[in-house]
C-alpha cells in the first residue's frame, strides 16, 4: 500500500477518520483542476480487487468538510468493506459481483437528461451540475433493507442545489431518476431481474431537504464504479434502494413515478422506503442492523437516525401504510 | 480403495467447505459480512450434502455404485452438521440467543418456519442414524428415513422464500431434488412391478 504525505492540516476530523487508508484519501487539495477530470482508474480493467482500484482513483479536490449536522460521529466503515460489499444488479445479483464486474463503466463523458415540470430541460454533460455547487465531504449512516449498514463519507453536492439550478415548475410533485441501460457497460442488464432501467423517485419537499445528497465521490475520492459512478443519490433517512446510481436521467412530475423494486415486489418495498425498526419487511425484522465488519447486530434507529430532521416530512402520515 | 479409506476420504471433503471459510475469515479477516459467509456457505453445503446424500441410492441402483452405499450416512450426517451450524450461527449471531425473538421469528417468518421444519427432520434422523436405532425400529426406519425428502423439500422452499430477485441458484438445488425424488419413485415402481428386472 503506497502511503503518500498528508499534510496534517488537512486531516479534517480525528475522530471521524479512524481509518488510516480513508486519512490518506483525504489528500492533495492544494492542487488546482477542473472538478471531475482525469481517468478513472476501473479504465485499467481487471482490476478485480477494490484496494488496488482505489489506489488509481483520483482523489477529490476542494472538498470542504459539511457542517456538524450533516456527519455522524460513528466510525466509518472501511474503504475495502464499503467498496466491496454492494448491491448494484446492473453488475449482477451477488453482493462481490459490482466490485468484480463493474469495470466495464465508461464514466467520462457522462451527462444528464433533465426533463419532465422543468423549466430547463436538457442534456447536461457532469461537470456542468457540479461545477456551479462546492463539493462537500458528509458523513452518513447508510441502511440497506436487507438489514446491514455502514458509515460512508460521502463527497458531493446538495439535491436542493442542483434541481433548483434545472427551475421545477409549480406543479412538479416529484423527482425521478434513472440509472444507465447498457448491456455492454453493464452486463447484469442481459438479464431481466429488473425492468431495466432502474428507476428511483421522490417527493419533492423529500428531494429538497437539506439531508438529500448527490455524491461523486466518497472516502476523498471519485466515486469507485461498483458504488455508482459517476454520480448517485444519497438518501441516508431512506432505505439504500432509494439511493439510486448512476445517474443519467432526472425527471419531473405531477403523479407520484414507478420506482423499480416497488414494481417489483410493492408489499416488501414501498415508494417511500424510510428506515423505520417499527415496521417489519414481510420476510425479515428490520428492527437491527448489522454494520458491515461486525459479528453482532445493533438496533436500528427510526428514520436511520436522522427523524429530528425529516420526522415532520410525514407528519399525519401513516407510516404501516406509507412504508 | 478400502471401506474405511473410502469414509475417510468422504469426511475429509465433506470439512471441505468449513475449513475454507475459516481459513479465508483467519487469513483475510471478517470482510464486510462475515455472518452473511457463514450463514450462506452453512446453508448452501447443508443442503448439497443432502442432495449428495439422496444421489447414493439412484447412484447405487442405477449405475451399479455398490461401493457407494457406506456414504449415505456419512454424507447425510454432514448435511445436518452443516444445518446446525446454519442454524447456531443465526440464533446467535443474528438473534443474540434472544429466546423470545428467536420464537417470534419461528412463529412469524414463513421461510424461518420451514427451515425450523427442515432442521427438525434432519436431527430426528442424525440422532435415528446409528446401527442401534436401525436395529431397534427394523422396517420402520426404512419409512422414517424417507422424510429426508420432506425435509429437502422445506430447505429448498426455505431458500426460494429469502430469496430478493435471483433465483438461480434456488431453481438448481430445486430440479436436483426433483430429478433425485423422481429417480426414487421410478425405481420404486419398477422394483414393485413384476417385469422390474430388480429382485
Amino acid at each position: 500500500m503506497q502511503t503518500p504525505h498528508i499534510p496534517t492540516r488537512e486531516i479534517t476530523d480525528e475522530a471521524t477518520f479512524m481509518n488510516r487508508r480513508e486519512v490518506l484519501q483525504l489528500g492533495a487539495t492544494a492542487a488546482m483542476g477542473a472538478v471531475l477530470a482525469g481517468c478513472p482508474a476501473a479504465d485499467e480493467a481487471g482490476a478485480d480487487d477494490a484496494t488496488a482500484e482505489a489506489a488509481g482513483l483520483r482523489a477529490l479536490e476542494n472538498v470542504t468538510p459539511a457542517p456538524e449536522r450533516f456527519r455522524v460521529s460513528e466510525a466509518t466503515t472501511s474503504y475495502d468493506d464499503a467498496t466491496s460489499y454492494n448491491n448494484f444488479y446492473e453488475f449482477g445479483t451477488g453482493k462481490r459481483d459490482p466490485a468484480k464486474n463493474s469495470h466495464t463503466l465508461r464514466t467520462e463523458p457522462w451527462s444528464v437528461v433533465v426533463d419532465g415540470e422543468v423549466g430547463k430541460p436538457g442534456k447536461i454533460a457532469l461537470e456542468d451540475i457540479v461545477k456551479p455547487s462546492t463539493l462537500e465531504e458528509r458523513v452518513y449512516r447508510f441502511r440497506c433493507v436487507e438489514a446491514w449498514s455502514m458509515v460512508v463519507p460521502w463527497v458531493g453536492i446538495p439535491l436542493a442545489d442542483v434541481l433548483a439550478r434545472f427551475e421545477p415548475k409549480s406543479d412538479a410533485r416529484y423527482v425521478s431518476f434513472e440509472t444507465l441501460v447498457d448491456r455492454e457497460q453493464m452486463p447484469g442488464q442481459r438479464r431481466r431481474v429488473i425492468d431495466w432501467p432502474y428507476r428511483e423517485g421522490l417527493r419533492m419537499d423529500e428531494a429538497m431537504h437539506p439531508l438529500a445528497f448527490l455524491a461523486v465521490g466518497m472516502y476523498g475520492k471519485v466515486l469507485p464504479n461498483q458504488n455508482g459512478a459517476p454520480i448517485r443519490l444519497v438518501v441516508p433517512w431512506k432505505y439504500g434502494f432509494k439511493s439510486i446510481k448512476s445517474i443519467v436521467r432526472i425527471s419531473f412530475s405531477k403523479e407520484q413515478p414507478q420506482t423499480s423494486w416497488n414494481d417489483l415486489a410493492d408489499d416488501e418495498y414501498g415508494f417511500f422506503a424510510n428506515v423505520n425498526p417499527e415496521v417489519d419487511h414481510p420476510r425479515w425484522s428490520q428492527a437491527r442492523e448489522r454494520k458491515l465488519g461486525d459479528y453482532r447486530k445493533r438496533p436500528t434507529l427510526p428514520f436511520n437516525g436522522y427523524g429530528d430532521e425529516v420526522a415532520s416530512l410525514y407528519a399525519g402520515m401513516d407510516l404501516r401504510k406509507y412504508y | 480403495m478400502s471401506r474405511s479409506l473410502l469414509q475417510a476420504f468422504t469426511v475429509a471433503i465433506t470439512l471441505l467447505p468449513a475449513l475454507g471459510i475459516g481459513l479465508r475469515l483467519f487469513f483475510e479477516g471478517p470482510g464486510p459480512e462475515p455472518v452473511d459467509d457463514l450463514t450462506h456457505v452453512s446453508g448452501e453445503w447443508g443442503l448439497r450434502f443432502l442432495l449428495l446424500s439422496l444421489a447414493v441410492t439412484p447412484a447405487r441402483r442405477l449405475l451399479g455404485w455398490h461401493w457407494a452405499a457406506p456414504l449415505r450416512r456419512t454424507l447425510g450426517l454432514a448435511s445436518f452438521c452443516y444445518v446446525a451450524a446454519h442454524l447456531l450461527v443465526w440464533a446467535w449471531l443474528d438473534m443474540g440467543f434472544d429466546p423470545g425473538a428467536i420464537l417470534e421469528d419461528i412463529l412469524e417468518r414463513p421461510y424461518i418456519t420451514l427451515g425450523m421444519g427442515a432442521f427438525s427432520l434432519l436431527l430426528v434422523l442424525a440422532v435415528t442414524s446409528t446401527r442401534a436405532w436401525i436395529k431397534r425400529l427394523g422396517a420402520r426406519w426404512i419409512k422414517l428415513h424417507k422424510l429426508v425428502y420432506v425435509a429437502g423439500t422445506l430447505a429448498i422452499l426455505h431458500y426460494f422464500w429469502l430469496i430478493k430477485a435471483d433465483y438461480r441458484p434456488a431453481i438448481v438445488h430445486g430440479l436436483i431434488l426433483a430429478v433425485l425424488l423422481a429417480t426414487r419413485l421410478l425405481l420404486a415402481r419398477r422394483r414393485r412391478s413384476p417385469r422390474g428386472s430388480e429382485s
